[in-house]
């Protein structure tokens, strides 16, 4: 299957890239693909039963995360973006194994080499694995205890798991992990009300990295938050990736905190990756009509600067009801450049990087390379 | 610029919140000035008072809120009424709310009835504002849900809000909004709440709506691009004041404000690049009920003056071009 393809190991990548664009690969510094994948993910599958009735007949399956197929390379990070209801989360928490997938793989590679199928293990070994796992969510004010001091939410995995002698000592690790996220370590004992959304999501992520983890998954972590305070988030979060070597799945639906923070994006669409490849060449132009459309649709400040204005592509219709998938590509009600086979047969995810260059470039698209799509200016003159 | 009839003129609203925690001074003076036909956003982070703006002038401030001081005047057909001294829930400004000025809201969940179909529900607005029967009424509805674009509107208004996918029920909401011709339409977050694709085919109907049927346009939100879209003039808020008001292309080509400054540059821009630098404003918004003294951005103001900024509220200057900024920096002499 083309699934399988999918997943590219990091080696045949590097061996891919022509000479000439090592420089401003180095220049950047993250997110090439080394042999060494945190995550490798394989048709991943999560679907969902829609049960009717007294007897809670099964009617039907909700697909809300269908042959998903990605990996994740050593301190990079990669965003998956797309509107509700495309499985963006779904596919977070499965990598998490916080909610049970149906089927595929999840491969986990620690710092030292070991290679972990999280879908196969029982609960206490999972348990010992998600430590080298953190998650960050949308809302600090519902995911943070209300009834619990800073201390705690943020020492509780470690007296849960054992890992600490003395109160002191818990207080050490907390005092270093609030100064890690800029918090003042003398707020140790106050309750969350305390603190606004920026603190509190600081506090959530202090959290997070409390065991010292390897991977962290973070599911809009600044949506919730006002405009102002975002940007200190986002900042936050690029200097812990490269402090503390982090790698980052990022899970959003804002096309501009995807630009300026992920090395590469997978874009999904109802369920499936349409197109997946490196943040700079998909924004600058891509090759799924879907991503087209939703880069266009970003609202943008009309500072002045000269060819600002873009073409804007309306899409007609909503997103499909992934428990009534359409026939064919699933894109195919809403695009623009919709051709007959696109209504009958289902494009597989084929990588573009032979016809276009160096890197990977995965599309699900019939028209993938014909198609001239319009992307975003990267330097307005 | 184009000089159409005043429509709205609110002169110095205050609206202020009385509970057990202390007064809480929403809205603290702010004056803007609305024609007809032209579209101002007033743009802010959470608790600058920007809905209770909204809220005061069609008069629903929630129950512990209370206008203190100030002037709304609603100019129609040569008279003007003010606003503030309706009584709530008189009957004057219900022929106003919903009739000459409309309102939708972030959550179109929230604005309608769950046991009641949107066809119902739109039709008792025009029943209660026009003089018509219930077949009239409905023709009109189903006209106004065909102009919003809404697909089969014969069908779908007989639809429950619940079987509607967000952005069908956003422009339910609108057609109901503007199923009395409003001479002004306010709308708080209209696409907060939606997806980027779905937001771009609110703002453009907006759009259209508003220039097809001339009417004016209140645009509250905390997304600059959005104001960007959709506005002519722009006026920032920050805790209860107006800090920055101006023509648009103007505002977001030269902002004076820090504030101003500072949210444009907190936002990461799309076509800019992973390299971009971000300037995120320091700290957060104070609580409204430990309002800074002074100018209430100086604790986060990179230009801080020491013994100014923190004494006295700057005053509102104007500069050229329909351009004012509260802000001591551009106080001359």
């Amino acid at each position: 299957m083309a699934q399988a393809d999918a997943v590219p190991t990091g080696t045949n990548t590097t061996t891919q890239s022509p000479p000439g664009q090592l420089p401003q690969q180095r220049e950047e510094g993250r997110g090439l693909p080394s042999a060494d994948n945190v995550l490798e993910v394989t048709d991943l599958r999560k679907y969902f039963p829609i049960l009717r009735g007294f007897f809670r007949r099964h009617v039907g399956e909700v697909k809300a995360v269908d042959e998903v197929s990605f990996h994740v390379a050593r301190g990079e990070t990669l965003a998956l973006v797309g509107e509700s209801g495309c499985g963006k989360t779904t596919t977070g928490r499965c990598v998490m194994r916080a909610i049970e997938p149906s089927g595929g793989s999840v491969l986990f590679r620690k710092r030292d080499g070991e290679e972990i199928d999280i879908t196969t293990l029982t609960r206490p070994e999972l348990r010992s694995v998600q430590q080298h796992m953190g998650m960050i969510f949308q809302d600090p004010f519902s995911s943070l205890n209300p009834r619990l001091t800073v201390l705690e939410i943020i020492g509780e995995p470690f007296v849960t798991r054992k890992l600490i002698s003395g109160r002191r000592e818990l207080e050490e690790r907390v005092a270093q992990l609030l100064r890690s996220v800029r918090l003042d370590p003398t707020y140790m004992r106050r309750y969350p009300h305390a603190f606004s959304g920026g603190q509190r999501q600081r506090i959530a992520i202090a959290r997070a990295l409390a065991l010292d983890p390897d991977f962290v998954v973070a599911d809009e972590p600044v949506s919730a938050l006002d405009v102002s305070v975002q940007a200190q988030i986002l900042s936050l979060l690029k200097e812990l990736q490269s402090e503390l070597h982090l790698t980052y799945l990022f899970i959003t639906h804002n096309l501009s905190v995807v630009e300026y923070l992920s090395d590469r994006v997978s874009v999904m669409y109802v369920g499936q990756i349409v197109e997946l490849g490196r943040t700079d060449s998909i924004f600058r132009q891509p090759r799924h009509p879907y991503t087209e459309a939703l880069l266009s649709a970003v609202p943008v400040v009309e500072t002045g600067k000269a060819g600002r204005r873009r073409e804007r592509i309306i899409l007609e219709g909503d997103v499909a009801d992934p428990s009534n998938v359409p026939a064919g590509c699933t894109f195919h009600p809403r695009c623009p450049y919709v051709q007959d086979i696109c209504r009958d047969e289902e494009p597989q995810l084929v990588d573009l990087a032979g016809a276009n260059g160096s890197h990977p470039h995965y599309v699900r698209c019939h028209f993938a390379e014909e198609l001239d799509l319009q992307g975003v200016r990267n330097s307005p003159q | 610029m184009t000089q159409s009839p005043l429509l709205l003129s609110v002169d110095n609203l205050a609206t202020h919140f009385f509970s057990q925690e202390g007064i809480l001074e929403a809205v603290d003076g702010v004056s803007f000035d609305i024609h007809a036909g032209e579209a101002l956003g007033i743009a802010g982070e959470s608790g600058c008072g920007k809905s209770v703006t909204a809220q005061s002038i069609l008069r629903i401030v929630p129950k512990n809120g209370k206008i203190v001081m100030g002037e709304i005047s609603l100019f129609q057909n040569g008279e003007s009424v003010d606003l503030v001294q309706l009584e709530d829930r008189g009957q004057e400004i219900r022929q106003i709310r919903g009739g000459e000025i409309a309102m939708v809201f972030q959550e179109p969940m929230a604005a309608f009835s769950m046991v009641y179909t949107i066809g119902n529900q739109i039709t008792e607005v025009i029943r209660l504002h026009q003089d018509c029967s219930q077949s009239e009424a409905r023709d009109r509805a189903i006209e106004m849900l065909r102009r919003v674009g809404m697909p089969q509107p014969e069908q779908t208004i007989d639809a429950y809000p619940f079987a509607l996918s967000g952005g069908m029920r956003q422009r339910a909401m609108i057609a109901m909004a503007l199923s009395c011709h409003p001479a002004l339409l306010i709308a708080d977050e209209p696409t907060t709440a939606v997806d980027v694709t779905i937001q771009a085919q609110v703002l453009e109907l907006m759009k259209d709506l508003q220039r097809d049927m001339g009417m004016a346009l209140i645009v509250i939100t905390h997304d600059l691009a959005v104001i960007s879209e959709l506005c002519d003039r722009v006026m920032i808020m920050y805790l209860g004041k107006d800090v920055e008001s101006a023509p648009a292309d103007v505002i977001f080509r030269d902002p004076k404000h820090p504030y101003t400054i500072g949210l444009l540059r907190s936002v990461p821009e799309l076509g800019e690049g992973h390299s971009q630098e971000l300037d995120p404003i320091s700290g957060s918004v104070p609580s409204p009920y430990r309002r800074p003294a002074g100018c209430p951005f100086h604790p986060r103001c990179p230009d801080f003056i020491p013994d100014v900024c923190d004494v006295h509220l700057p005053p509102q200057i104007e500069l050229a071009g329909g351009h004012s900024v509260r802000c001591h920096l551009y106080v001359q002499d």
